[in-house]
């Protein structure tokens, strides 16, 4: 599961669950794995995201890459930034771990870098 | 790569590894690589719906559509389904086509997908729907489930019979939507209550446009 994945995810689908955002993650295993740089495509996903969100989630699985806590005002000509962001949002991946629902502690595993957001029907809300 | 041939990817999609014991209940069947492939390969050089956008595919199956899709240089495709012998079918055969990287795989349920992923996160879906057969109306779910994950086009199969409906729905959503393609279904007949051996389906391939996006 790749980082840009987890910006997406949320656990609202449990019952009782107001905002379900955003999962906490545990990761046993982290896998580098290598995806072309496209600046548009970064630019383009940047608005899309919750920034905040994103740098938590690379912290939490020891790859914050120094990432601004604040994304700065002219991000756009910062290449070097841009970099970063490319590759925490698709090149860090989650092979194993969890996703934890921030309300209910309800846990999700990710295996074989497949996260599991199925529930159980009583579950549902 | 991006101008690969429709022969070339048809020819990558071939022989995919397809369900070994499929559920009836889940309408699973692989859609055939030429099928797969003009599909993709019109959604890329008619529509420019492919290359370096963020594709999701509903109901991955076997991954044939995802696999396809990243071959086009899909920045990222992610296949979501709701069986994890699916999922697991899906990652070998990306691993297989070497597409590994440009692929991501979530096991969920579609019907409820609108409260599991943020909406408007992906540009582009296709997919290959349950037509409803088995259950009713998991057609229009996954059609309004693509409708809100998509900003710009849903590319969708459609039974020619239910046409007039789903155009209708999408209509009523403010959703422009045309048929680009009729195509035939070769569907095993276990999908069917049926004797013989596979039943030849009528099916739309429509392409819905989301609203302010070009027609
Ligand atoms: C007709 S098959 C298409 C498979 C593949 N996309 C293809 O084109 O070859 C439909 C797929 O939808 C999946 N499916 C059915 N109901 C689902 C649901 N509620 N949530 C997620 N996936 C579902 C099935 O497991 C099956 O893989």
């Amino acid at each position: 599961m790749k980082l840009l994945t987890h910006n997406l995810l949320s656990s609202k689908c449990l019952k009782g669950v107001k905002v379900g955002y955003p999962l906490r993650i545990v990761a046993k295993d982290v896998k580098i794995s290598e995806s072309e740089y496209n600046m548009e495509f970064v630019l383009k996903m940047i608005p899309k995201l919750d920034w905040k969100v994103l740098v938590n989630a690379a912290e939490q699985i020891g790859h914050g890459n120094n990432l601004p806590i604040e994304l700065i005002e002219d991000y756009e000509d910062d290449e070097e930034l841009l970099k970063k962001i490319h590759h925490v949002l698709m090149e860090v991946e989650v092979i194993n771990g969890e996703l934890i629902c921030p309300e209910t502690q309800r846990i999700f595993p990710i295996s074989a870098g497949i996260p599991n957001l199925l529930l159980n029907e009583d579950e549902v809300s | 790569m991006a101008t690969m041939k429709l022969k070339k990817l048809q020819y990558e999609l071939e022989d995919i590894e397809t369900f070994e014991n499929p559920k009836i209940e889940l309408e699973q069947y692989t859609t055939s690589s030429h099928i797969a492939a003009c599909i993709l390969h019109t959604a890329q050089f008619v529509y420019d719906d492919i290359k370096d956008k963020m594709v999701a595919d509903l109901g991955c199956g076997s991954g044939v559509l995802c696999i396809g899709a990243a071959l086009l240089n899909a920045k990222l495709c992610t296949g979501f389904d709701i069986d994890p012998s699916a999922i697991k079918l899906s990652v070998e055969n990306a691993a297989d086509r070497n597409v590994s990287e440009r692929c991501e795989f979530v096991l969920c349920d579609v019907k409820t997908i609108y409260t599991s992923i943020k909406s408007k996160s992906f540009d582009t879906v296709i997919m290959n729907p349950p037509f409803g057969t088995r259950l009713k109306g998991a057609d229009l779910i996954f059609l309004k489930m693509a409708l809100n994950l998509a900003t710009k086009a849903v590319y969708s199969l459609h039974k020619t019979s239910t046409r007039k409906y789903v155009m209708d729905t999408a209509k009523r959503m403010g959703v422009y939507s045309k048929v680009i393609a009729e195509l035939r279904f070769d569907l095993p007949a276990s999908y069917k209550f049926h004797k013989k051996d596979s039943l030849d389906v009528q099916v739309d391939l429509i392409r819905f446009v989301l609203p302010g996006e070009e027609q």
